[in-house]
C-alpha cells in the first residue's frame, strides 16, 4: 500500500521527519518496506519562457531560441520542438540536469550552435501524456498557468511527494487506506486523528423511490447501499485529485472513475458506478449466480458464472460480479447521465474464491478479500457523493437506499492490567494502558475494567490481542529482556538423532559429502531409471497443484535426486564426487489417512579410484560404526532394474532387505547425462535404527597369542566369496578370532574358468595358548567343508 | 708361541684397522677367533708349551682374544653407524612433495547451521522434535489458529495433496503435535523441511528448511521470549549482535513480532548486505496464541508460552555471504566442500 504523505498529513498533524516517521510507524507495528520521493530522479528541471525566436543557420528542422530561466542571463536553446513559440513558458532541463529515465542533459553544441539545455515533454518528467491536463501529443509541455520562472518544476507535476510502501498484515484490514494508517500515525505519535468532515450538498427528490434493492444472500452480503447522481458530467479530474491519486501509483481517468478510486485509497473502500439509465426495472438483485450464467465484463471479456458466486443483477441478468468486476452493458460512459453509485460490503472469503475461480483479481476484489467493516459504507458512500458535488461531476440526489440487515455492533471485552503486565513481563501503569486504548479509539469503561472496540478492529477479540496493543504502543524495545524461570528440561537428543549424527560422521571420515535434493520430482523419472512398468514404486503421491510437471510427486526412491546431483558434478568436470543424504521417501498408505514417510540414507559417487567395492567399504564400515556388522548379509540382488544385473546387491538383516547397493545400469547413468561408472546405494535409516548398537561394550585385551594360518584355494569363479566365509564361519570353531581375504587371483597356473582365493585365518582363546594341534585340526575341518561344498582344490596351507 | 701370538694380535689388529664391511667383519672373527681361527689353532699347540709356561701363554692368549674381540665389537659399532649414516644419506626425499591425501567429506552447508541452532537450543534445555512432511489440514492449519477462510490456506502458498492432505507449510504442525503428547514445561525445537509454492530462483525455493521453537510453562513472558531470543542470536551471531523486537502478525501467536539481528557485515553501520539499515529479519516470533494452546489439550488459563521460528536458507546465507539460494540444491562438491 503506497501512501503519499501529504494525503496522510490532511488526518494526522504528522511533523517530524521521514526517518522519525517511518521508525515510529515500523516499532508500533505498521511494517514499512521503503519510502520514496516521487520523481526524485529528476533534478533541475525549472521553468523558463521563450524570449526570441531565430532559425538555425545549418538546419531547417531545429530552431534557436533565447529563454528567461530567471537567471541574471538569459540561455539560449537549440530545439527541434515545433509546438513552441514566443511567449509561451515550458520545462526547461538546464545543464547538468536529469530526467526521469535517467538521461542527463548538458550543454553542447547543436550543428554548431550553443545550446544551453533541453525544452521537457511531459514524458521526459515521468508521465504518460493522459495522465496530464493539456499536454500535447507530441512536443513539449507549455504551461498555461502562473508558475514562477526559475523555480523548480516537479510541485507543479504533484512530484516531490514522499511516497510510503506499508506492508499490510492480514489482521489489519483497516490499515488497507489512508484513514486507517493516518488513525494508526494518530495513535503512534499522540496526535488527534482528524476524521474528514463529511457534508453531502444534494438537490432533494428521494433515491429510495428511485431505485430498489433487493439483497437474496445476507451472508454473502452483509450490506447493499447506493446514492444516484444527476445530471453527470464525465470529465477530466480536477488537478489536486489528478496529483493525489499518481502519488499513490494510480493514473488518472476521468473524475468518475478517479473519485472511486479515490474512495478506495482513502476509505479502503471499493464502489462501482452503474450507468443508472440501463438498468432494467431500476432494480438491483444481490444474488448467486444462477447455473449457466454468463457476463460480459468492463473489460469486454465473457466469463463463465457459477451458483457458488455473487452478482449484482437486474431483473433480466447479471450487471456486475458482485465485488470483483462490473459488466459491460451497465458501465459508465461519456453519454451517461444519471448514475448509481454502488457502496457494499461481501463476504471476504467468498470474494476470494469466485476471484480465484474466475481468474480475475482487481483492486476492488483485492479489498473485499481482506474483511471489510460494513460500517465503512455509510461514511464512503457520503464521502464519495461530497466529491462528486465538489469536482462538479454531477448532482447527488437526495437519501441513500441502505440495505443492512443485521448491523455488526461492536464488541465489549474485559481487561486486567496485572493479568496483561503478567504476560508481558511488564509494569505498565492503568493509566497508561487506558491512554493506549483511547488513541486506538477504544471506548474504555474503567470501573468495570472493560473496553469496547471499534468495528474496524475486528483482529481484538482477547485479552491477549489487547496486550498486544498495550505492548506495541508501549514500544516492543522497552520490554525488559528477561530469561525465563519454568521449571527446568534437560535438552538431549533422542537416540535416533545421535544415530543419524553418527551417521553423518561416518559420511565424512569416508570423504563423502553431505546432499540435499527435492522430495518431489517429474513422473518422468521412473522411465529414466529403467524402473519396470508395473513397479510399486511407480504408485506414486501425487500434487494437485504443483509448480509443474516436473515437481508433481513426491519420491518413492531417492534415485533421482542423487543422480540429478552427480550428473551436475559430472558435467561440471569434477573428477570425483561422493555425496549422502538423509531424507526421505513417501509411500500411499491405503489404510491410513497419511502417506508412510520413511527416512533413507543414500550415498552415489563417482570418480577415478572409486568402484564396487569403495562404496561397499563404506558401507562396512558404516555397520561396524553403528556397531552391527554381524547383523547383517550381502546377496545378490536381482530386482534393481536401475542397477547393473552383476554388481547389485542387497544388505539383508535375517529376512529382510534393508538396502540395495551397486553400480548405476549404464542405460540409466546415459539418461542422466553421466559417462562414468556411478555407485548407488539406498540404506532404510528406521532399519538402521533397530540394529544400531550405541552402548560401547568394554572387552579385556587378549592375554594368549593368535595363531595365523594361509590357505589358498582353487574354486569355480562363480563361487561368492560371502559363501566361502558362511563355511568358515561355521567351521571355524570357538576359538576362530578373524578371517581376511588376502588376494583371489586369475591368469596364469589357474585353470581357465576358476580362480584362487587366499585366505588368511587367525585363532586365539581367551584362556590358554593354543596347540598348533588344535589349530590344524580346525583348518582341516574348514578345508573338507570347502571341498564337500564347493569342489574347492586346496593348493597350499 | 708368544710370538705366534703377538702376531696373531698384530695382524687382527692391521687387518680390523683397514676393514670397512661390515659383513667381513664375521668373516674375520672365524677367521681368528673361530673355532678353525688362528687364534684357536695356536692355542691347539699348548701341548707343547711347558707346563710351567702355560698360565702365562694362557693369560696371553686370553688377552690376545679379547683384545681382537674388543676391537671387532668397536669396529662393529664405527662401521654400524657409518652404514646408518650413509642410508639416511641416501634416503633424503623431497619433502615439499605433496602428502597423500585423505578425503574428509563435508556436512551440507544447511544441515551444518541446523546442528549449530540445535545446539545452542540443546544447552537451553530444549529437545529437538522431528515431524511429519506430510500433513493434515488440522495439523497444518486449523490447530495453528489459521481456520478454514484464512488466507494462508491459500492454494497459492500450499502444494495439496487433496483438500485435506497437503505438504507443511512450516514445522508448526510438530509443536501442536507435541503439545497434544507432552504436559508442560515444553521445550523443544522442531526443525525440518518445508514447502510453499514459490518458483525457483536465487532467493526462493518450493522446498526449504526451518526450524521452530516452542516454550510452555506457567508465567513464561514476552519478556522472556525476548531474552531466549537475545541469548540465542549472540551464540549464534557473536557476542556483539543486537536483536529489535517489531510488531508483527502471525496467525498463532499474540503479541507477535519479527525479529531483526544487526548486521553481521557492518556491525548495524549499514552496508549492502543489510539494505543500509544496518538490520537483517532473521525470525518470527510470539506469545503462543490462547486458542492455540487450547485446542492442543494446555489451559490457557494456567499456561502460557513462546513460539519462534526461522528460515535455514536465509541464516545460512547470511553466515556466509551466500547470494544464490540455488546452490544449497545442486549438490557441487566444490561448494560443500567449504563448509
Amino acid at each position: 500500500m503506497n501512501v503519499p504523505m501529504s494525503w496522510l498529513k490532511q488526518y494526522v498533524d504528522i511533523d517530524c521527519d521521514i526517518v522519525t516517521f517511518t521508525d515510529g510507524m515500523i516499532m508500533s507495528g505498521s511494517n514499512i518496506e521503503t519510502y520514496k520521493e516521487t520523481g526524485e530522479e529528476i533534478s533541475k528541471v525549472v521553468w523558463a519562457k521563450i524570449t526570441k525566436v531565430e532559425a538555425h543557420p545549418d538546419a531547417d528542422r531545429l530552431r534557436v531560441m533565447q529563454v528567461d530561466a530567471g537567471q541574471d542571463k538569459e540561455l539560449q536553446i537549440v530545439t527541434a520542438a515545433d509546438n513552441v513559440d514566443l511567449g509561451d513558458v515550458i520545462p526547461l532541463a538546464l545543464d547538468g540536469a536529469t530526467l526521469a529515465d535517467g538521461l542527463k542533459i548538458k550543454s553542447g553544441k547543436l550543428r554548431g550552435v550553443e545550446s544551453q539545455g533541453m525544452m521537457c515533454s511531459v514524458e521526459e518528467l515521468g508521465f504518460e501524456v493522459d495522465e496530464v491536463e493539456d499536454a500535447p501529443e507530441n512536443g513539449v509541455y507549455v504551461c498555461k498557468y502562473n508558475v514562477l520562472l526559475g523555480d523548480d518544476v516537479k510541485p507543479f507535476f504533484g512530484l516531490g511527494e514522499t511516497v510510503v510502501e506499508y506492508e499490510i498484515t492480514s489482521d489489519r484490514p483497516d490499515c488497507f487506506s489512508i484513514l486507517g494508517l493516518a488513525r494508526e500515525a494518530a495513535a503512534t505519535f499522540n496526535k488527534p486523528f482528524n476524521y474528514p468532515v463529511i457534508t453531502v450538498p444534494e438537490i432533494g427528490e428521494d433515491a429510495r423511490q428511485m431505485a430498489d434493492i433487493e439483497i437474496q444472500n445476507e451472508d454473502l452480503c452483509p450490506r447493499y447501499a447506493a446514492r444516484i447522481i444527476k445530471n453527470v458530467k464525465v470529465g477530466p479530474s480536477p488537478k489536486w485529485l489528478k496529483d493525489h491519486l499518481i502519488s499513490a501509483g494510480l493514473r488518472p481517468i476521468n473524475n468518475i472513475v478517479d473519485i472511486t478510486n479515490y474512495m478506495l485509497l482513502e476509505f479502503g473502500q471499493p464502489m462501482h458506478a452503474f450507468d443508472y439509465d440501463k438498468l432494467v426495472d431500476k432494480k438491483i438483485i444481490v444474488r448467486n449466480a444462477k447455473e449457466g450464467e454468463k457476463i460480459v465484463t468492463l473489460l469486454e471479456e465473457e466469463v463463465d458464472l457459477d451458483p457458488s458466486m455473487l452478482v449484482i443483477a437486474d431483473p433480466e441478468k447479471p450487471i456486475a460480479i458482485a465485488g470483483i468486476m462490473g459488466g459491460e452493458d451497465t458501465m459508465v460512459t461519456e453519454d451517461t447521465k444519471t448514475i448509481l453509485f454502488e457502496c457494499a460490503n461481501f463476504h471476504g472469503p467468498n470474494i476470494r474464491e469466485s476471484s480465484k475461480k474466475l481468474g480475475i483479481i482487481s483492486d476492488s476484489s483485492i479489498k473485499y478479500t481482506k474483511g471489510l467493516d460494513p460500517n465503512n459504507v455509510g461514511p464512503a458512500l457520503d464521502r464519495a457523493a461530497q466529491l462528486v458535488a465538489e469536482v462538479g461531476a454531477g448532482e447527488v440526489v437526495s437519501e441513500v437506499i441502505d440495505i443492512y440487515p443485521k448491523v455488526r455492533e461492536p464488541i465489549t471485552i474485559s481487561y486486567d492490567p496485572d493479568e496483561i503486565n503478567k504476560f508481558l513481563g511488564t509494569k505498565i501503569e492503568e493509566d497508561v494502558m487506558i491512554d493506549y486504548f483511547t488513541r486506538l479509539e477504544f471506548i474504555v469503561d474503567r470501573s468495570n475494567k472493560k473496553v469496547t472496540i471499534p468495528t474496524f478492529r475486528p483482529d481484538i477479540t482477547i485479552m491477549a490481542d489487547l496486550a498486544e496493543e498495550v505492548a506495541r504502543l508501549y514500544g516492543y524495545d522497552k520490554i525488559e529482556p528477561t530469561l525465563e524461570r519454568g521449571r527446568p528440561t534437560v535438552g538431549l537428543k533422542t537416540r535416533e538423532q545421535q544415530i543419524k549424527d553418527l551417521i553423518r560422521q561416518v559420511m565424512s571420515l569416508h570423504g563423502v559429502y553431505g546432499a540435499m535434493t527435492y522430495t518431489f520430482e517429474s513422473p518422468k523419472v521412473f522411465d529414466l531409471l529403467k524402473i519396470e512398468e508395473d513397479s510399486k514404486l511407480r504408485d506414486v503421491l501425487e500434487i494437485s497443484n504443483p509448480l509443474g510437471k516436473d515437481f508433481s510427486i513426491m519420491r518413492t526412491t531417492t534415485l533421482n535426486g542423487m543422480l540429478t546431483s552427480i550428473s551436475t558434478n559430472y558435467n561440471r568436470r569434477n573428477e570425483s564426487a561422493a555425496l549422502y543424504e538423509i531424507g526421505k521417501i513417501f509411500i500411499k498408505d491405503e489404510e491410513k489417512e497419511l502417506p508412510k514417510e520413511l527416512e533413507k540414507l543414500t550415498i552415489a559417487m563417482y570418480g577415478p579410484e572409486t568402484d564396487f567395492y569403495t562404496l561397499k567399504g563404506i558401507i562396512e564400515s558404516l555397520f561396524e560404526s553403528l556397531k552391527c556388522s554381524d547383523r547383517v548379509e550381502y546377496t545378490r540382488n536381482n530386482d534393481a532394474s536401475w542397477m547393473h544385473p552383476g554388481r547389485r546387491a542387497d544388505i539383508v538383516q535375517g529376512n529382510k532387505r534393508i538396502g540395495t547397493f551397486g553400480e548405476i545400469h549404464p542405460d540409466v547413468s546415459r539418461n542422466y547425462n553421466i559417462k562414468t561408472r556411478v555407485y548407488f546405494a539406498e540404506i532404510d535409516i528406521a532399519s538402521l535404527l533397530e540394529i544400531t548398537k550405541l552402548e560401547e561394550e568394554f572387552k579385556p585385551l587378549p592375554k594368549y597369542p593368535s595363531i595365523s594360518r594361509d590357505i589358498a584355494i582353487l574354486v569355480k569363479e562363480d563361487i561368492l566369496a560371502g559363501d566361502i566365509a558362511k563355511i568358515i564361519n561355521q567351521r571355524g570353531g570357538k576359538y576362530l578370532e578373524r578371517y581376511k581375504l588376502f588376494d583371489v587371483y586369475y591368469g596364469e597356473q589357474v585353470e581357465e574358468g576358476y580362480k584362487s582365493m587366499a585366505y588368511n585365518i587367525t585363532f586365539r582363546s581367551p584362556d590358554k595358548t593354543l596347540k598348533e594341534k588344535e589349530v590344524t585340526k580346525t583348518i582341516k575341518k574348514i578345508i573338507h567343508g570347502l571341498e564337500t561344498n564347493f569342489e574347492a582344490e586346496i593348493r597350499d596351507h | 708361541m708368544q710370538e705366534k701370538l703377538e702376531k696373531i694380535r698384530e695382524q687382527a689388529t692391521k687387518a680390523l684397522e683397514s676393514e670397512t664391511l661390515l659383513k667381513e667383519l664375521e668373516d674375520l672373527r672365524v677367521q681368528y677367533l673361530g673355532k678353525k681361527g688362528e687364534l684357536t689353532a695356536v692355542l691347539r699347540g699348548m701341548g707343547s708349551v711347558e707346563p710351567e709356561e702355560r698360565p702365562a701363554i694362557g693369560k696371553l692368549a686370553n688377552e690376545v682374544r679379547e683384545n681382537i674381540e674388543g676391537l671387532i665389537d668397536k669396529k662393529k659399532k664405527e662401521l654400524e653407524k657409518l652404514a646408518q649414516e650413509q642410508q639416511l644419506d641416501e634416503e633424503v626425499i623431497d619433502v615439499t612433495m605433496p602428502g597423500k591425501k585423505i578425503r574428509i567429506g563435508k556436512m551440507h552447508p544447511i544441515q551444518k547451521t541446523q546442528e549449530e541452532v540445535e545446539n545452542i537450543f540443546l544447552g537451553m534445555g530444549y529437545e529437538v522434535v522431528d515431524g511429519r512432511e506430510v500433513e493434515t489440514g488440522y495439523y497444518n492449519f486449523d490447530a495453528l489458529n489459521l481456520g478454514p477462510d484464512h488466507p494462508a490456506r491459500d492454494e497459492q502458498d500450499t502444494f495439496y495433496f487433496t483438500r485435506d492432505m497437503m505438504l507443511r507449510t512450516c514445522t508448526s504442525p510438530v509443536q501442536v503435535h507435541t503439545m497434544e503428547s507432552q504436559k508442560p514445561p515444553i521445550r523443544m525445537v522442531a526443525p525440518g523441511k518445508v514447502y510453499r509454492s514459490d518458483e525457483v530462483d536465487a532467493t526462493h525455493s518450493p522446498v526449504f528448511h526451518q526450524i521452530e521453537g516452542l516454550v510452555i510453562d506457567k508465567d513464561i513472558t514476552f519478556g522472556d521470549l525476548k531474552g531466549a531470543l537475545a541469548e540465542f542470536a549472540k551464540s549464534l551471531f557473536g557476542d556483539k549482535a543486537k536483536v529489535k523486537f517489531r510488531p508483527h502478525y502471525f496467525p498463532f501467536t499474540e503479541p507477535s513480532a519479527e525479529v531483526d539481528v544487526s548486521c553481521v557485515m557492518c556491525d548495524g553501520k549499514g552496508c549492502n548486505i543489510c539494505g543500509g539499515t544496518g538490520w537483517i529479519e532473521i525470525l518470527g516470533c510470539g506469545m503462543v496464541h490462547p486458542k492455540v494452546l487450547e485446542m492442543a489439550g494446555i489451559d490457557p488459563e494456567v499456561y502460557s508460552g513462546f513460539a519462534f521460528g526461522m528460515g535455514l536458507e536465509r541464516i545460512t546465507m547470511l553466515k556466509y555471504s551466500i547470494h544464490d539460494l540455488r546452490l544449497f540444491y545442486e549438490n557441487d562438491v566444490r561448494f560443500i566442500s567449504q563448509f
